[in-house]
């Protein structure tokens, strides 16, 4: 299998841009009603999740928490098969049965979308079991937020994946709140990193603003673990644009902090450093933005079209076979 | 008395309890500096500190067992669930420590804690947050659980559950929160009994058992069943356990028909149980078998029409009533 530490920067530009778009298309359709339930924006954060999928291969394994869109765009489920998810329609990525907050797509390895804060890194560590268990050549990249780390599961989950020595990454998308939160407020420790430290995993902090700090941190952590099954620990400092959900103003923060990390905005960081070294041209972006926006506004509209499950099939996924208790 | 919402009588209650015990303090996840995730304690914090309103990392299973351990030195603590979902993290505290301690210990450590916050569907928030608990939690032997549908029932329920010395679980509801009732005004004490059913609606024909989201529901019903010569009395549980068996066999000895609708699943759920003791004790009043209106016995979809499908609504309320009068 292709590795896709040589995935072109271009492509990955390209993917930040459509994950951006998504977003802020979902963020419309949204306020027009047409999604439901709880919301929770990727803005701001796109280099964490492109820089990693960068890094690896697409039959490694991801997870994730609720904020999932990008994750799921990230690791090649289709813009369609997502906006169809928020819109609650069968062709989405869970059959409109899950939502913003459980998007899934077993064939690109993405195993969720979790929204009970720190429930998923168990399964993470599962993942990973899995793969040393079958001797496979593959890792797991767990995503959390910093809100999950004061949570027992997070815990015992560390604890595990180093005491059976599971290839497994642990990246810790911290964008210095959980909810209305701040990581001084909830966190005994200085550094979010320094979590690892206590159970004997090798931790970095990296700057989750740059898409190439990411990639090639990520690789490089990948690779020890290809040669030598172990866990790793990534705390990625990022920050999120919008509110915590489409609900929340976000006033605990002020405008010039929004301001200083907006300046810092991943996606023009990588342009610039790709225009500087002659590999991109202004025309060559804006035509990757159109083209991103044109790939949202089509998925929107198979959104729309698509079909609902019917009604007489939801007890088809209550017990695999579709028998009824 | 004057109208106020859902949410204001809970602020109420808390800032009353709060004013009256020093012991009394309220934790929980975005309870202080964020004014609530549904603005439930909005103020107090301005009002009562921080060392009595005092927001906590995302670490259900800590702050509730934080909770029961204050509570055993003498402390009265109010431990909001951001929603009763979450409180699943805290399973092993709400269950296992918080309602065995008095037994276990022989008597000597009573818990008098509250956990409180929103439980059962809201809207659209699918699988994971979507838990109805209250059959989990009144299945426990030393637990009390009520479930308020009025801003009134609310406030006055919330103060007595605090004042009470054995661990209460108070389930609110998100989609009441805006709701809008009366209410005695503040400088009038108002405490509920916990295990008192409240007749919202008389009626000779048939008895509708409801509590929580499912009251609204059984009000609109009854009044639609008027126009149709069907005449419903309403049941507000307002506590699942203890239970107000009284209330429920009077109404039921005197329109001999029952339906109960409930928010939780019909496996076990609430409504299995108060089957089974009004057959067991006034069986010859019964006219027609008992039937029960819940969620449908499925992981909550996201999809819109596929939610409304599976909770219990108007609707079906109204096909089990006219079933059991056969009409
Ligand atoms: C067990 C549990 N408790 C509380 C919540 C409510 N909640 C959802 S997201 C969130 C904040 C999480 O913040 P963080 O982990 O930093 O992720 P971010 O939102 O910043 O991506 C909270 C408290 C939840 N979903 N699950
Ligand atoms: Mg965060």
């Amino acid at each position: 299998m292709q590795p896709l530490e040589q995935r072109d920067e271009v492509e990955m530009l390209s993917l930040m841009l459509l994950i951006r778009r998504f977003e802020e298309r979902a963020s419309q359709q949204y306020q027009a009603q047409k999604i439901g339930g709880f919301c929770h924006l990727y803005i701001g954060q796109e280099a964490v999740v492109a820089g990693a999928v960068a890094a690896i291969r697409p039959d490694d394994y991801i997870i994730t928490a609720y904020r999932d869109h990008g994750h799921a765009l990230a690791r090649g489920t289709t813009a369609k098969a997502c906006m169809a998810e928020l819109f609650g329609k069968e062709t989405g990525c869970s059959r409109g049965l899950g939502g913003s907050m459980h998007f899934f797509d077993k064939e690109h390895h993405m195993y969720g979308g979790h929204a009970i804060v720190s429930a998923h890194v168990p399964l993470a560590v599962g993942l990973a079991f899995a793969i040393k268990y079958r001797d496979e050549d593959r890792v797991t990249l767990c995503f959390f937020g910093d809100g999950a780390i004061n949570q027992g599961s997070f815990h015992e989950a560390l604890n595990l994946a180093a005491l059976y020595k599971l290839p497994i990454i642990f990246i810790c998308e911290n964008n210095l709140f959980a909810m209305g939160t701040s990581v001084e407020r909830s966190t005994s420790l200085k550094q979010i990193v320094d979590r690892a430290e206590g159970y004997d995993i090798p931790g970095e902090i990296v700057d989750g603003m740059n898409f190439r700090e990411v990639r090639d941190k990520v690789a490089e952590v990948a690779d020890s673990i290809r040669k030598e099954s172990h866990p790793s620990f990534l705390e990625v400092r990022t920050y999120r644009y919008r509110g915590h959900s489409m609900s929340d103003p976000a006033s605990y923060r002020t405008k010039e902090e929004l301001e200083k990390y907006r300046l810092d905005d991943p996606i023009i960081r990588l342009r610039a450093q790709l225009t500087r070294e002659g590999k991109l041209t202004n025309e060559q972006f804006d035509q990757l933005d159109k083209r991103a926006k044109e790939t949202v506004l089509a998925a929107v509209k198979f959104a729309e079209q698509g079909p609902e499950l019917p009604v007489e099939k939801l007890y088809d996924y209550v017990y695999f076979n579709g028998a009824k208790a | 008395m004057r109208e106020i919402t859902y949410r204001q009588a809970l602020n109420e209650a808390l800032a009353e309890e709060l004013e009256r015990d020093p012991n009394v303090f309220l934790m929980g996840e975005e309870v202080a500096e964020y004014q609530g995730a549904y603005k439930v304690s909005a103020g107090l914090l301005q009002r009562f500190g921080s060392k009595r309103i005092i927001d906590t990392p995302i670490s259900e299973n800590g702050f509730a067992g934080l909770g029961i351990g204050a509570a055993m030195v003498g402390l009265r603590p109010i431990i909001e669930f951001m929603t009763f979902s979450f409180s699943l993290v805290a399973f092993d505290q709400v269950v296992n420590n918080a309602p065995n301690m008095f037994m276990m210990s022989g008597g000597q450590f009573n818990i008098p804690i509250t956990f409180r916050g929103p439980n059962g569907p809201a809207h659209q928030l699918a699988a994971t947050h979507s838990h109805a608990t209250e059959n989990f939690y009144a299945s426990v032997p030393g637990l009390k659980v009520c479930t308020p549908a009025t801003p009134r029932d609310a406030k006055g329920l919330l103060k007595t559950a605090v004042r009470d010395d054995n661990p209460v679980l108070v389930l609110e509801a998100e989609l009441l929160y805006s709701s809008k009732g009366m209410v005695e005004p503040p400088d009038e004490e108002l405490l509920i009994p916990l295990g008192k059913a409240d007749v919202k609606r008389e009626g000779s024909d048939v008895t509708v058992i409801c509590y929580s989201q499912t009251v609204p529901i059984s009000l609109t019903v009854a009044a639609q069943l008027e126009e149709e010569d069907i005449s419903a009395e309403v049941v507000d549980l307002r506590s699942i356990k203890p239970l107000d068996e009284k209330a429920i066999f009077e109404s039921v000895a005197k329109t001999h028909r029952v339906v109960i609708v409930e928010q939780d699943h019909p496996f076990c759920g609430v409504g299995a149980e108060i089957c089974y003791r009004i057959q067991k004790t006034i069986f010859d009043e019964l006219d027609a078998p008992i039937l029960r209106v819940s969620q449908e016995d499925v992981p909550m979809p996201y999809n819109e029409d596929l939610e409304r499908a599976v909770l219990p609504n108007a609707e079906k309320l109204v096909t089990a009533v006219k079933q059991v009068c056969y009409a």
